[in-house]
């Protein structure tokens, strides 16, 4: 039997199951010391002074840094650029390790406190005393444009990043709206959520003096690029000193991407001290500066001609960046967000204006879909919008949109307006099933009929996403500072057992299961004989880490290419053994075989034989082992249908998730278990962001509900069974035909929930509620309150 | 300043000294390296630090170390017998109830309490006992049938 497409189970699991997975907080080393952070309790103020002369005198307090102490140091840097319409570099302001002398949201860090023991680390923290001039703030990125808003930072007058624009000529599209023989309007705000990762940020920075290296623990999809960042931009200190551990991480969703103050507090510090420290978020930090996602601010139109084929389409966004642009920030509300606006739709002319605003809030960056989510969420509302306001249908009004099929093999990639080329897709195919699973036509029999005291509602998604993040040369031209390749080494040990070094990082994907079995499913050896390394810069030569469903794509076609070399060595020992022409044999089942013969030599005595050169091809190196680097050719493009159905109770305005089916085409698939499971938890985050999640900061920058006793985290009970199924329409352009399936959940439910909820209010003259839909909003809406 | 404690832990008896203020979940991760019960909140809201206390799920984030003397706890660590895996971690690889891996331990111990009390869960009632624990990573599907399957196989065993 093929392992490939099969639901093997998974062999990272023994270690989590039995409590011995090792995350970041689980390690000891001895002489460990612990930091604890003083932060700011105003979103904007001004620091008269620090007193820190009471808690340096505390028990087992070992060493306090302050703002002044690390002002000579750079901050973390940004690692994408984009420039202003006008051409003008984005405006880039530091972001200190610690904050000197304007704290610009809730929670920068003033201070850090390392003591011999957490519980006295955060006594002293305690015993700090920082004295605050509050300032005003501003926190709405729309808010912030306006004229006299309060400054983020005092050399930005207008508190902008930068402008950015995408699509057809503005004056075309214009037209195109003026001209339209209906235009659908939404002004909305994509609420800003917290990822909340279930493990908490953690890092232990570790100098060693007789060798002059330094080690960062780190709860982090990316490993490498945060080494990189460290070394090369914030410390100077040197790469091939530093070793960077990614170890169990638990969950990242985006959040841990990204280069944090943390990690290069720890590291410069322990140094200074001549210990390791040792420093856990708390879950109130956590909600404090674990970088946040969403928060546009829009307004989009939807013109339609009389027949209901969309003629343009025009989205203007205020995104907020934070006080701080976070590593990839500046990409989500761009090339993330305008790129994915073309939707599964032929819509001729589309523009998409975006300001990226300052706030006096935490950073924004990437959380699972990163723009893709924000760009789904007014199409695909803007769709069903439309169809209440024309009494068309919501299917049909997609069905009569949809681009045809195209497989990018005999029929090219579509190329969209927004500078993407599709690389293949069959969107009709997954509407249809997902028509098909619902029962479309009863359920519409079954809202007409409902009588009970509920209203009942059907939504639907039609969803594209770019992933497989990405071709190098383009995501330069496109302000990277980055290339987005991946690496893999393949390690041939002389016994046969394989060693794969791969530079995509697991967080709970599965990667040591996925991967095991496209490689042992190669050389026809059993999973057992191979052991997938990742997540330590030490091994692993290099890598971009995981994020952007790119794993499989990207990292795991580079596994493909190692793999290849291989083969072909391993082909050349193999004929030379067999006395024979590397053409005339064919391998499989693990052995070479020579065509037509019963001659054959097995992967285990080809590998042995490499390493024991002895009766060996002329000129060949001893050796099966080989890296590889792996550029895709193009992003990837998973697609597919999402429909929700809701229950409201008239009484209460509660909503009630009935049922939810989700059809998603992620391409190929190699284990369809792991490929499920990361389609489920996509569908409850965004999902939670329809009906539950959304941060509320106060006008001066308070953010009310950060902690777990106010912030509404979806439970077990807030879901039925998920209905989901796939079709496959595999990737062109990569050795796997494999798409990406790590954001697809979250991608396609949040507006598939809020159309539904629509649906089910359509009698109430009303087009939109504002996510999350609680209760009460939606109790308002049927009695005439909104 | 300094409260001397016994407690025993998965079978094994610890005698320790420690600071009154010292939580449950620091006692088992830090003075006896079980660092299997997991710290995900400040709230006793998420449940990764779910443990059982004489039989009974707790959260080991929401009690003191000195509370604790003199009584039985059994953490993820001790859920396996004889290395045979209880049925519920089997469950929780059989259906894929775990992805980061994190949660993990409090679900399984407040799945095993439930099970304890109510070895025939509907999905519904499942789905309660689960209020009290965050999984950010399956959208709790799985680990719904998870627990179903262990419920199964326990029941099974039993018959």
């Amino acid at each position: 039997m093929t392992l490939i497409g099969s639901s093997v189970k998974r062999v990272e699991d023994k270690r989590f199951l039995t409590g011995k997975g090792q995350y970041t907080d689980d390690i000891k080393i001895p002489g460990m010391t612990y930091a604890c952070f003083v932060r700011s309790p105003h979103a904007h103020a001004k620091i008269n002074g620090v007193d820190t002369s009471r808690a340096e005198s505390m028990p087992g307090v070992v060493k306090i840094y302050t703002g002044a102490d690390v002002a000579e140091l750079n901050g973390v840097p940004t690692g994408w650029q984009v420039n202003f319409i006008n051409g003008e570099t984005m405006k880039e302001p530091k972001h200190p390790l610690l904050v000197a002398d304007k704290v610009k949201h809730l929670g920068d860090a003033v201070a850090m406190v390392i003591a011999d023991s957490y519980a006295e680390a955060k006594d002293a923290v305690d015993a700090i005393v920082v004295d605050y001039e509050p300032l005003p703030a501003v926190v709405n990125p729309k808010d912030a444009a306006a004229e006299g808003a309060p400054k983020v930072h005092d050399d930005l007058p207008d508190n902008m990043c930068f402008d950015w624009q995408l699509g057809n000529e503005k004056a075309d599209v214009d037209q195109a709206i003026a001209n339209a023989h209906h235009v659908t309007k939404l002004e909305f705000i994509n609420q800003r959520v917290v990822p909340n990762a279930m493990e908490p940020r953690s890092a232990i920075g570790h100098y060693e003096d007789q060798n002059e290296k330094y080690t960062l623990y780190t709860s982090t999809q990316n490993p490498h690029l945060v080494r990189l960042l460290l070394c090369a931009f914030v410390l100077g200190i040197p790469e091939h000193k530093v070793r960077v551990v990614a170890p169990d991480v638990g969950g990242g969703f985006g959040s841990k991407i990204f280069h944090y103050t943390e990690e290069a507090l720890v590291i410069w510090a322990s140094k200074e001290i001549g210990r390791p420290i040792k420093w856990t978020a708390e879950r109130r930090e956590s909600f404090l500066t674990d970088a946040h996602g969403r928060d546009h601010v829009t307004t989009a139109e939807l013109g339609l001609d009389a027949e209901g084929n969309f003629t343009a389409l025009r989205v203007k966004t205020h995104a907020n960046l934070g006080a701080y642009l976070s590593t990839f920030a500046p990409a989500v509300p761009t090339y993330l967000h305008g790129t994915l606006l073309q939707g599964l739709y032929t819509t001729p002319l589309i523009h998409v204006h975006v300001d990226a605003m300052f706030t006096h809030t935490n950073a924004v960056d990437a959380y699972r879909g990163a723009g893709r989510p924000e760009a789904t969420y007014l199409l695909e509302r803007l769709i069903d919008t439309a169809a209440l306001e024309t009494g068309m249908d919501p299917v049909e009004l997609r069905r009569k949109n949809f681009i045809d099929a195209f497989d990018g093999v005999d029929q090219p990639g579509y190329q969209t307006q927004v500078a993407l080329q599709y690389d293949s897709g069959d969107y009709h195919k997954v509407l249809d099933r997902a028509l098909e699973m619902v029962g479309y036509e009863e359920f519409r029999k079954e809202q007409a009929a409902l009588d009970n005291g509920k209203l009942i509602g059907i939504g639907f998604s039609t969803y594209i996403e770019a992933c497989g993040i990405a071709p190098s040369a383009v995501v330069g031209a496109l302000g990277a500072r980055a290339g987005l390749f991946e690496s893999a080494q393949v390690r041939v040990q002389p016994t046969g057992k394989v060693s794969v070094y791969s530079g995509s990082h697991s967080h709970g994907q599965g990667h040591e299961t996925t991967f095991a079995q496209i490689v042992a499913d190669r050389f026809g050896i059993p999973m057992e004989d191979v052991e997938i390394v990742h997540g330590d810069s030490e091994a692993v030569a290099f890598g971009m880490g995981t994020y952007g469903s790119r794993s499989l794509a990207v990292g795991g076609s580079a596994i493909v290419k190692s793999m290849d070399k291989v083969m072909e060595k391993g082909t050349k020992i193999a004929a030379h053994l067999l006395e024979a022409n590397p053409d005339d044999l064919e391998f499989g089942e693990g052995k070479w075989t020579v065509k037509g013969t019963d001659k054959s030599v097995g992967f285990g005595d080809v590998s042995l034989t490499a390493y024991v050169p002895h009766n060996y091809p002329e000129g060949l190196e001893p050796g099966l082992d080989f890296s590889s680097f792996y550029d895709p050719a193009n992003f990837t493009y998973p697609f597919g249908a999402h429909v929700a159905i809701v229950e409201i109770d008239k009484e209460t305005g509660k909503v009630t998730l009935k049922r939810f089916i989700a059809v998603d085409d992620v391409g190929n698939v190699i284990n369809p278990m792991i490929v499920d499971g990361q389609i489920h938890g996509g569908l409850a985050q965004g999902i939670g962001q329809a009906l539950h999640e959304g941060t509320i900061y106060s006008e001066d920058g308070q953010l009310i509900n950060g902690t777990y006793m106010d912030y509404v985290m979806p439970r077990a009970d807030d879901f039925p069974m998920f209905e989901i199924d796939r079709t496959v329409t595999p990737c062109p352009h990569n050795p796997l035909g494999v798409k990406g399936a790590g954001e697809a959940g979250c991608i396609g439910s949040t507006p598939a929930v809020v159309n539904a909820v629509m649906d089910a209010l359509k009698g109430y003259g009303i087009h939109d509620v504002e996510m999350p839909v609680t209760s009460e909003k939606v109790w308002n809406v049927i009695h005439g309150n909104s | 300043m300094h409260a001397k404690i016994s407690v025993t832990v998965n079978g094994k008896v610890y005698e320790r000294t420690v600071e009154p203020r010292t939580l449950l979940v620091y006692f088992l991760r830090e003075e006896l390296s079980l660092t299997g019960t997991h710290i995900g909140c400040d709230t006793s809201s998420c449940g990764a630090c779910t443990v059982h206390l004489d039989g009974k799920a707790l959260k080991s984030c929401t009690m003191l170390a000195v509370q604790a003397d003199g009584c039985q706890v059994t953490t993820i660590e001790g859920m396996a017998q004889n290395g045979e895996m209880h049925p519920l971690q089997t469950g929780f690889h059989e259906e894929h109830g775990l992805q980061c891996g994190f949660c993990t331990p409090g679900m399984i111990m407040v799945a095993a309490d439930l099970l304890e009390n109510n070895p025939d869960p509907s999905e519904h009632e499942i789905r309660e006992a689960l209020e009290g624990n965050f999984c950010r990573c399956t959208g709790y599907h799985n680990i719904v049938r998870s627990i179903q399957h262990a419920a199964k196989r326990m029941q099974t065993a039993t018959a």
